[in-house]
C-alpha cells in the first residue's frame, strides 16, 4: 500500500493528441521545498513547449525522470513527499513509475478524439468533443488558429464540462470559404455548432478574432449563453498590431512566419519547430491566404481595428456575465483595452502575451471556471 | 492531418486533385492508363508501379497511353505545354532520359529565355530514380544532378507523401518545366497528408530535425536514412540538424548556410554519384560561402563512382547506410583542429 502522504508529479496531458513529453530541463532539485504553483520542469511535446508548475507542496523527494527521456502522458515524473515517508517507500513507487516510463507508448495508442462534422448553411464546420457531465462549453479560437490552439485547456476543463473547441470558417479541417468573412458569419459557425451538438445552452469563450464572434453569437440569443470569457478579445479599442496581421496573412515560409509566430508570445522559446510547420502546412492549404485576406478585411480599417464588440457586450452585459482574460505583455492587442470590456470581471496575467491559454493554462483554466461557477 | 496515406497515393491524389481544378492538365506516359491499345478496363496498369491507377476512368480522355517512344511523347509532352496545356509526362525510369534529353535540355528548358519570356513551358516530367531494389545499373541510378546543372529546369526530389502531393502540385501549376524525382522504395511509405489541395513551394528546405552540433544535409529517400542515422547519434551525445533540401533546383541556400552556421559542421548525404552531384554542390555553398563558421572538414556520403551492381551483396555495399552517416559525422563531430 503506498503511502498516502507521496504526491506524485505527473506528465501533464496539454491538449488532446499528446502522448508523450520530454522534460528539457528541471528547473527544481531533488530536495527542494515546492509550493503550489512552484515552476518544476520545462516539458516540450511535439506541438510546444511549456512549463510544468507543482499541484502539491512539499519537499521534491524524488525526480524520476531524466532530461530529454520521453514519458507518456500521467506517468510519474517525481515524487513531492514530506520528510518522514521512508526511502524504501519512495523507492517502490519510483520503481513503478520508472517501468512505465520504460515501457513508453503502447502500440495501439489512439491519435486523440474523433473529429465530428457538421452542415452549417452549406459550410463543413468541424470540431472535437472532450468531457461526459456537466455544462457545454464551446471554445472559439482567434485568427489564424484552429481548435488545437485550446490543446492545454480543453483536456483539463472536460474533467467538470463537456467541452468543445470548433475550427471557424476558413480555419484548420472546416470549409476554407468564409463567404463575406464578416463576425456574423463566423458567429453562425458557433451557433451552428451549439445546434450540432443539442446544446441548449453553453458557455462560451472566444480568444482574439474568437472573442469578437462569441460577443456576436452572444448578441444573436443571450439566452443561450451562460457565461461569455473573452481572452484577449478583438473588437474593444482602435489599438491593434496590423503589421503581424498582414504579415501572417501573407507569410509563405517559415523564415517569414518564425518571426511573426514569436510576436504572439512574451516568452519567444515556446514556439517550437513543430507550431511554424503546422502552421506553414495549414496557409499552405487551398483556400486559405484568400480566407486570411478575407478575414484580414474584417479585423482592419486602416490599421485600426475595425470590429467594435463594446456597445454589444453593453447591451449583454446585464443578461451574461462577461470575463476577461489578459496577458499584460500582449504584443497584438493592447491589454488596456480590457477597460473597454463594461461590466466584466477582469484577470490581467502578469507577463503574458497574445496567447495566455498556451502560455499560463492554468491561470486561464482558473478564469473560466470561476466564470463558469459565476453563471450558475 | 490525421488522414495517413502513402507517398504512391499522394502523387495520385495530386494529379487527381489538380485534374479536378484544371482541366487542361492531362497525364500522359507508357502504360499510365491500361497499356498500348487496351481500353482502360479494370486491370489498368496505371503507370508501371500503379502510381496513376484509377485515374483513367476519372477523367476520360485525359489519361493518355503513349508508344514506348520517350523521345516523342517527351517531345509531344513539351509542345503541348507550349500550346497552353499543363501536361504531368511519366517517364518510367530516369535512367532512360537520355534518349530525349533535346527535348528537356535544350527546348524546354530554353523556351522561356530564348523567347523573351513570351513563352512559357507548363510541363511535369515524373519519373523513378535510385537503386535498392535489385534492378540493376541502367533502372537504378539517381540522374537529379544532371537536370539540376541546367538553367531553366526545376528539379524536385520529395521525401515524403507529405511533400510529394504537396510539391507535385506546386510543379503542375509552375509555369517552368519540372523534373520530379519520386524514389521506387519510397512508393509504399505512409504519412499524413491532408485530403484538401496544397502546394509546397520551390526553394524552401525543410528542417526535418534539429539540433546544434552537425548540420547533415540531404535529400529524397536518404532523408530517411539520415534520420536514422541522427537517432543513433543522439542517443551517443550527438545532436544532429537534419535538412531536406526538397528541391535542387531553386536551392535554399540560406537554410543550409543558417544550420552551418549554427553547427560549424556539415555532412553532405546523397545516394547520387560523387562527381559533379548535390553532395559536391553543397560542399561548395558552404565552404564558399560559410567557411568562417566551419570548425571541421566538409563530409560527404554518397554512392561510389561505379554503376549500381546487380549483385545483391554489391548493391547494399553502393548504398550509403545509417553506419556510414553515423562514422562521417563522428569523424567531424570530433574533429580538432
Amino acid at each position: 500500500m503506498t503511502d498516502e502522504r507521496i504526491v506524485a508529479v505527473t506528465m501533464p496531458k496539454w491538449g488532446l493528441s499528446m502522448q508523450l513529453g520530454k522534460i528539457t530541463s528541471w528547473i527544481v532539485a531533488e530536495g527542494d521545498d515546492v509550493s503550489v504553483g512552484d515552476e518544476l520542469a520545462d516539458i516540450e511535446t511535439d506541438k510546444i513547449a511549456g512549463t510544468l508548475e507543482a499541484a502539491g507542496a512539499g519537499p521534491l523527494r524524488r525526480i524520476i525522470a531524466r532530461v530529454g527521456e520521453d514519458v507518456p502522458v500521467s506517468g510519474t515524473i517525481a515524487l513531492i513527499a514530506p520528510a518522514d515517508v521512508s526511502d524504501d517507500d519512495l523507492d517502490a513507487v519510483v520503481q513503478e513509475a520508472r517501468a512505465v516510463i520504460d515501457a513508453g507508448l503502447p502500440d495501439e495508442a489512439a491519435g486523440g478524439p474523433a473529429v465530428e462534422t457538421a452542415d452549417i448553411g452549406g459550410r463543413k464546420i468541424c470540431y472535437v468533443g472532450a468531457g461526459q457531465d456537466g455544462d457545454v462549453v464551446l471554445l472559439v479560437h482567434g485568427y489564424g488558429g484552429d481548435r488545437n490552439s485550446w490543446l492545454f485547456l480543453q483536456e483539463p476543463l472536460a474533467a467538470r464540462h463537456r467541452v468543445y473547441a470548433l475550427d471557424l470558417p476558413g480555419h484548420g479541417t472546416s470549409v476554407k470559404d468564409v463567404g463575406d468573412g464578416s463576425v456574423d458569419t463566423l458567429a453562425d459557425a458557433v451557433l451552428g455548432v451549439l445546434d450540432a451538438i443539442g446544446a441548449g445552452r453553453a458557455h462560451l469563450v472566444g480568444h482574439s478574432l474568437g472573442g469578437t464572434v462569441a460577443v456576436a453569437a452572444t448578441a444573436r440569443d443571450p439566452r443561450r449563453i451562460s457565461s461569455l470569457t473573452l481572452i484577449a478579445p478583438v473588437g474593444f479599442g482602435p489599438a491593434v498590431n496590423s503589421g503581424f496581421l498582414r504579415g501572417f496573412a501573407s507569410a509563405q515560409t517559415r523564415r517569414e512566419l518564425r518571426p511573426l509566430i514569436g510576436q504572439l508570445f512574451a516568452d519567444e522559446s515556446l514556439v517550437t519547430r513543430q507550431l511554424i510547420d503546422d502552421l506553414l502546412a495549414y496557409k499552405r492549404l487551398d483556400g486559405v491566404g484568400e480566407a486570411l485576406h478575407a478575414l484580414l478585411g474584417t479585423l482592419l480599417d486602416g490599421d485600426s481595428q475595425r470590429a467594435d464588440s463594446a456597445a454589444a457586450v453593453a447591451v449583454i452585459g446585464g443578461a451574461v456575465p462577461v470575463t476577461v482574460v489578459w496577458g499584460s505583455a500582449d504584443r497584438i492587442i493592447p491589454p488596456a483595452q480590457a477597460e473597454s470590456v463594461a461590466g466584466a470581471v477582469c484577470y490581467l496575467l502578469d507577463g503574458a502575451g497574445h496567447m495566455p491559454h498556451m502560455e499560463r493554462p492554468a491561470e486561464v483554466q482558473a478564469a473560466i471556471e470561476e466564470a463558469i461557477a459565476r453563471a450558475e | 492531418m490525421a488522414r495517413t496515406i502513402t507517398y504512391r497515393e499522394a502523387i495520385n491524389e495530386a494529379l487527381a486533385q489538380e485534374m479536378e481544378r484544371d482541366e487542361s492538365v492531362i497525364v500522359m506516359g507508357e502504360d499510365n492508363a491500361g497499356g498500348a491499345g487496351s481500353p482502360g478496363e479494370e486491370d489498368a496498369w496505371g503507370g508501371v508501379l500503379g502510381v496513376t491507377k484509377g485515374l483513367y476512368h476519372k477523367f476520360p480522355g485525359r489519361v493518355l497511353d503513349t508508344p514506348i517512344s520517350e523521345s516523342a511523347f517527351i517531345g509531344a509532352a513539351i509542345g503541348a505545354a507550349t500550346a497552353g496545356m499543363r501536361p504531368v509526362a511519366e517517364l518510367m525510369f530516369v535512367d532512360f532520359m537520355g534518349v530525349c534529353f533535346d527535348q528537356i535540355y535544350n527546348q524546354a528548358a530554353k523556351f522561356r529565355y530564348m523567347f523573351g519570356g513570351k513563352a512559357v513551358t507548363p510541363v511535369v516530367i515524373r519519373t523513378m530514380y535510385g537503386a535498392g531494389l535489385r534492378a540493376a545499373a541502367q533502372h537504378s541510378q539517381c540522374l537529379y544532378p544532371l537536370f539540376t546543372h541546367i538553367p531553366g529546369l526545376k528539379v524536385v526530389v520529395p521525401s515524403t507523401p507529405y511533400d510529394a502531393k504537396g510539391l507535385l502540385t506546386h510543379a503542375i501549376r509552375d509555369n517552368d518545366p519540372v523534373m520530379f524525382f519520386e524514389h521506387k522504395a519510397l512508393y509504399d511509405m505512409a504519412g499524413p497528408v491532408p485530403e484538401e489541395g496544397y502546394a509546397v513551394p520551390f526553394g524552401e528546405a525543410n528542417v526535418v530535425r534539429e539540433g546544434g552540433d552537425v548540420t547533415i544535409v540531404t535529400l529524397g529517400r536518404m532523408v530517411h536514412t539520415s534520420l536514422e542515422a541522427a537517432e543513433q547519434l543522439a542517443a551517443a551525445g550527438v545532436q544532429c540538424e537534419v535538412v531536406d533540401l526538397r528541391t535542387t533546383s531553386p536551392l535554399d541556400e540560406d537554410t543550409v548556410l543558417e544550420s552551418v552556421e549554427g553547427t560549424g559542421r556539415v555532412v553532405v548525404v546523397d545516394e547520387a554519384h560523387p562527381r559533379c552531384s548535390v553532395a559536391t554542390d553543397i560542399s561548395a555553398l558552404v565552404a564558399k560561402k560559410a567557411f568562417g563558421a566551419l570548425r571541421a572538414p566538409i563530409e560527404m556520403v554518397t554512392a561510389p563512382h561505379t554503376p549500381v551492381p546487380f549483385s545483391s551483396t554489391l548493391e547494399d555495399l553502393y548504398m550509403p547506410d545509417a553506419q556510414r552517416i553515423v562514422n562521417a559525422v563522428k569523424t567531424i563531430a570530433e574533429w580538432t583542429r
